[in-house]
């Protein structure tokens, strides 16, 4: 253990402890806080480059960014916070939380946590660095569409698919951690169908990353052969096919969104009973809904390709097996509604954003049924509107779902209460802004503005000037949000163990903050009830 | 074939959102109606799907403020402690499978017609490339380059914006009303989209496919759309623009078309015959350098970084003349450096080159003549 190696060497300068402490650690509660602070670091770098997208389309014409410029900015933000924010998000709450929720001492397999984590800062730091080489950044956008990626792309794009290889990686190590640990580590009496639901989801969700994430690294080496090495998978000369790799690409892409997602239920629906008092409607359902949801996944790629020139019975096929994740997912909102139903609510801020979570995914899930319908999606894709529906399931859905888990448990993390006061401001900050922007773009889109445009005509002025404010306040109000994290941090009301009153699973019987080494001997399970009581 | 309550609730938001699409706001907010029968069915199917899901939508988040304001601690302080309902669950599963399967059947009706594409009265052959379209006109056997027309001044803000900013070209496609229109979409180098929403078509544009789409427009005027798919540096620049013209109106524009070709080759015999002057031929250059060059290789030859090279001082335009003329006609394979042989006059050729020997400080003082390109073709 790192911690006890510091003080088996007592004259090491503060700055190399420091260093060996966190790049040796192997406690899942030090790298689950790693995984978080790298996801919040990219979250503001991701989160400027949205900044200047949003500044250059705030009038037309080019004002701020050229359009190459214009172009990385796109790629990047999407790619940053797909693979830099919401994953690493997703894992450091995975780090934090399972082995607590489980009644296990730590992940599965320590020494391989560490390296998944100390993979990305090299992966980010290649794909960041390709900003300042020649020829600029990645330009095709996140989906890095062949041929465009492949004959047309910049020289970066080597390190571009290095740097894809190397999170592809991580990911799978640590979704195989996850698994481990979630089948071997679980206190006895906890059985699958007793599993708290965040760990259900994240269960499901560590399978899909296992199953799509080497297709992407399939998809990323084809570019790589073809770029360099006289292969033609996607080039349409040499006999290839572009159309393929549209095909590899989303049939990582489509459950790749539901990795996106799906922890987000389980974080609602772990909050929303603990500030309804009442326990979570439907839990099996709930399982249920969630399986359902990554299976049909897998089989509904082609939406992301109607106007590819599909069969006719292709896109029916798909049409139906994408209008049919409506029936889980309603099934979801619905339970999650009925918990609500008759509970003795109150509204602390992770219960806020847990709800404004469930209002806007909804939002996003109507505009996704209405995406499915093919004839429909003839004029909706590549559209703004389509950018208003992915933001409406991500920014208030993943991101939204990440931080009510941290104003939820950050309590329990580092001890102290955070400032209710001011959480509540940033949730109604950042509910209006969000709002503010991403709503006007369903307007945009229906009225035919294409997506990843650097200028556009003037009947869409009003809108984009109203979205680019939104995004102004929006990107404000994360300052906020990391001033209320680091204050909590320092300090603040001490929080009880159980920290929320009806709050259940077993993470609230350890004491707060949580000792760096937790459930040493296994725990009693199911708890029993008195001991809640006793705060 | 929808369920009564689907009917009710459609025709009263139908209704409604119909009264809306009428007002001014419809075209910034809404889908167009379009001038094809398929768009308006489009439009219905949207609205439809729309109105289902405001009605869903009251419901759900209806139930949830309620709850939130009636079961907040304050006025309940006692939390019920149900948690499990088979029934309820069997409810909320296949209620909305009913209501989907009541979106289905319009949807699959719809899209079974717009995948119909058999008896075409006239095809046209789309081609995109960074960042233009060229239509040809399959029937009649030719075909011309449609690039936007806005001049660069608005774009940079040096000049106020026009009406039709960044969605005008130069030569539209033009089109008859009431014929069964085939479009084939391909790419001469990546994925482009070509989308009207008018005519309620996008199609992409992919190197190596011949993909297929139609259209029968009803009524005469000048359509807009974008190229939809992220193909490069300027996506957002690269307009269509159809005009559509009553039926006989149309045939004579192709009569029309077809005498403007042998005259333009007459024009091109007569430009071979003759032997230009280098300030003729700068001239020409100039326009024919800022209309199809400059975007890729600045107005001044500057180039853009190691993307686009500088001409002012290149290795190729300070070179060989023939290399050069190579150069220009046939484009670098695999490279955003287009053949230009296809899509330029030998006139326009001969200048460009010359222009670009003798513009940005190359001073070579060497002139190439329309014949020696005609014979390098
Ligand atoms: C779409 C962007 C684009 C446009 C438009 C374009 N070029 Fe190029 N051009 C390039 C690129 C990229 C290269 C470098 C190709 C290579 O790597 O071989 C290039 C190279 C050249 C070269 C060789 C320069 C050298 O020293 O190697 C010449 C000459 C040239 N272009 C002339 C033209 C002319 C004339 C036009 C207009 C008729 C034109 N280009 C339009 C992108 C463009
Ligand atoms: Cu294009």
């Amino acid at each position: 253990m790192a911690v006890t190696a510091d003080h088996a060497i007592p004259n090491r300068s503060p700055l190399i402890a420091f260093l060996s402490r966190w790049l040796l650690t192997t406690n899942h509660k030090e790298i689950g806080t790693l995984y978080l602070c790298l996801s919040f670091t990219l979250f503001f770098i991701a989160g400027a480059m949205a900044m200047v997208i949003r500044l250059e389309l705030f009038q037309p014409g080019i004002q701020f960014a050229e359009p190459l410029f214009y172009n990385q900015m796109v790629t990047m933000h999407g790619l940053l916070m797909v693979f830099g924010v919401v994953m690493p998000g997703f894992v450091g709450l995975a780090n934090w939380l399972i082995p607590m929720m489980i009644g296990a001492p730590d992940m599965a397999l320590p020494r391989l946590n560490n390296f998944s984590f100390w993979i990305l800062p090299f992966a980010f730091g290649l794909l960041l660095s390709t900003l300042f080489m020649e020829g600029g950044a990645p330009n095709f956008g996140w989906t890095f569409y062949a041929p465009l990626s492949t004959t047309y792309g910049p020289p970066s794009t080597d390190f571009f698919i290095l740097g894809v290889h190397l999170m592809g990686i991580s990911s799978v190590l640590g979704a195989i951690n996850i698994i481990v640990t979630i089948f071997n580590l679980r206190v006895e009496g906890m059985t699958l169908m007793k599993m708290p639901l965040f760990v259900w989801t994240w269960l499901i969700t560590a399978f899909l990353l296992v199953m799509v994430m080497p297709v992407l690294a399939g998809a990323v080496t084809m570019m790589l052969t073809d770029r360099h090495f006289g292969t033609s998978f996607f080039s349409a000369v040499g006999g290839g096919d572009p159309v393929l790799f549209q095909h590899v690409f989303w049939f990582f892409g489509h459950p790749e969104v539901y990795i996106l997602i799906l922890p987000g239920f389980g974080i609602a629906s772990q909050i929303i009973p603990t500030f309804a008092r009442k326990k979570l409607f439907g839990y099996h359902s709930m399982v249920y809904a969630t399986i359902a949801i990554a299976v049909l996944s897998f089989v509904v790629w082609g939406h992301h390709m109607f106007t590819t020139g599909m069969p006719l019975a292709a896109e029916l096929f798909v049409m139906y097996a994408t209008m049919l994740i409506a029936v889980p997912t309603g099934v979801k909102v619905f339970n999650w509604v009925a918990t609500m139903w008759r509970g003795s609510m109150t509204f602390e801020t992770p219960m806020l954003f847990a709800i404004g979570f469930v209002i806007l995914f909804t939002i996003g899930g109507f505009s996704g049924l209405m995406l499915a319908l093919v004839p429909v999606d003839f004029q909706y894709h590549d559209t703004f509107f389509v950018v208003a529906h992915f933001h409406y399931v991500l920014y208030p859905g993943a991101i939204f779902g990440i931080m009510s888990a941290v104003y939820y448990w950050l309590p329990k993390w580092t001890g102290n209460m955070y400032d209710e006061r001011l959480g509540k401001l940033h949730f109604w900050i950042a509910i209006v802004a969000v709002n503010m922007t991403f709503f006007p773009m369903h307007f945009l889109g229906l009225a035919g503005m294409p997506r990843r445009i650097v200028d556009y005509s003037l009947q869409f002025a009003d809108f984009n000037m109203v979205a680019s404010i939104g995004a102004g306040m929006l990107g404000m109000s994360q300052l906020l949000f990391l001033y209320i994290v680091v204050k909590c941090i320092r300090g603040g009301e001490k929080a009880s163990s159980r920290v929320w009153d009806s709050a259940e699973g077993l993470e609230w019987t350890l004491p707060s903050p949580a000792p760096l080494h937790t459930f040493t001997t296994p725990p009693k399970f199911p708890t029993p009830e008195e001991d809640y009581q006793h705060e | 074939m929808t369920s009564l309550i689907n009917r009710r609730c459609r025709g009263l938001i139908v209704s409604i959102l119909l009264a809306f699409s009428n007002s001014a706001f419809a075209a910034v907010m809404d889908l167009r109606p379009g001038v094809t029968d398929i768009s308006r069915r489009i439009l219905q199917l949207h609205h439809f799907s729309l109105a289902i899901c405001v009605v869903m939508a009251v419901l759900v988040f209806g139930a949830m403020f309620y709850s939130m304001y009636a079961h907040r601690r304050s006025k309940h302080p006692k939390p019920a402690d149900f948690h499990e309902s088979l029934l309820v669950e069997i409810i909320w599963t296949a209620v909305p499978v009913l209501i989907l399967i009541g979106l289905a059947i319009p949807a699959t009706s719809a899209l079974r017609e717009i995948e119909d594409n058999s008896n075409p009265d006239l095809t046209i052959l789309i081609t995109g490339s960074q960042w233009k379209w060229h239509y040809q006109y399959l029937d009649a056997d030719f075909g011309y380059y449609s690039n936007m027309s806005t001049p660069a001044e608005q774009i940079n803000n040096l000049e106020p914006k026009g009406r039709n900013y960044i969605l005008e070209v130069d030569n539209a496609l033009v089109l008859p009303t009431n014929k069964k229109v085939r479009f084939l979409t391909t790419s001469d180098d990546v994925i482009h989209s070509w989308w009207v929403p008018d005519f309620a078509v996008k199609q992409d544009a992919i190197p190596g496919y011949i993909n297929e789409a139609w259209a029968r427009i009803e009524v005469p005027g000048l359509f807009q759309g974008q190229c939809a798919e992220l193909c490069g540096k300027d996506h957002a620049y690269m307009p269509i623009e159809v005009e559509v013209l009553p039926e006989e109106e149309f045939d004579q524009w192709i009569l029309d078309q077809l005498l403007a070709i042998e005259l333009a080759s007459g024009q091109a015999v007569a430009d071979r015959a003759r032997t230009w002057t280098l300030a003729e031929l700068m001239d020409i250059g100039q326009t024919v350098f800022i209309d199809n060059c400059a975007t890729c290789h600045e107005a001044d030859g500057s180039g853009q970084g190691s993307t686009y090279p500088a001409l002012a001082g290149g290795e190729i335009p300070t070179g060989p003349m023939q290399t050069h003329i190579e150069r220009v006609m046939s484009g670098s394979v695999d490279t955003e450096m287009q053949a230009w042989a296809p899509q330029l006059s030998d006139l326009e050729l001969a200048s460009v080159i010359t222009y670009e020997r003798n513009a940005f400080g190359n001073d070579l003082g060497d002139i190439v003549q329309p014949l020696t390109i005609f014979e390098s073709r």
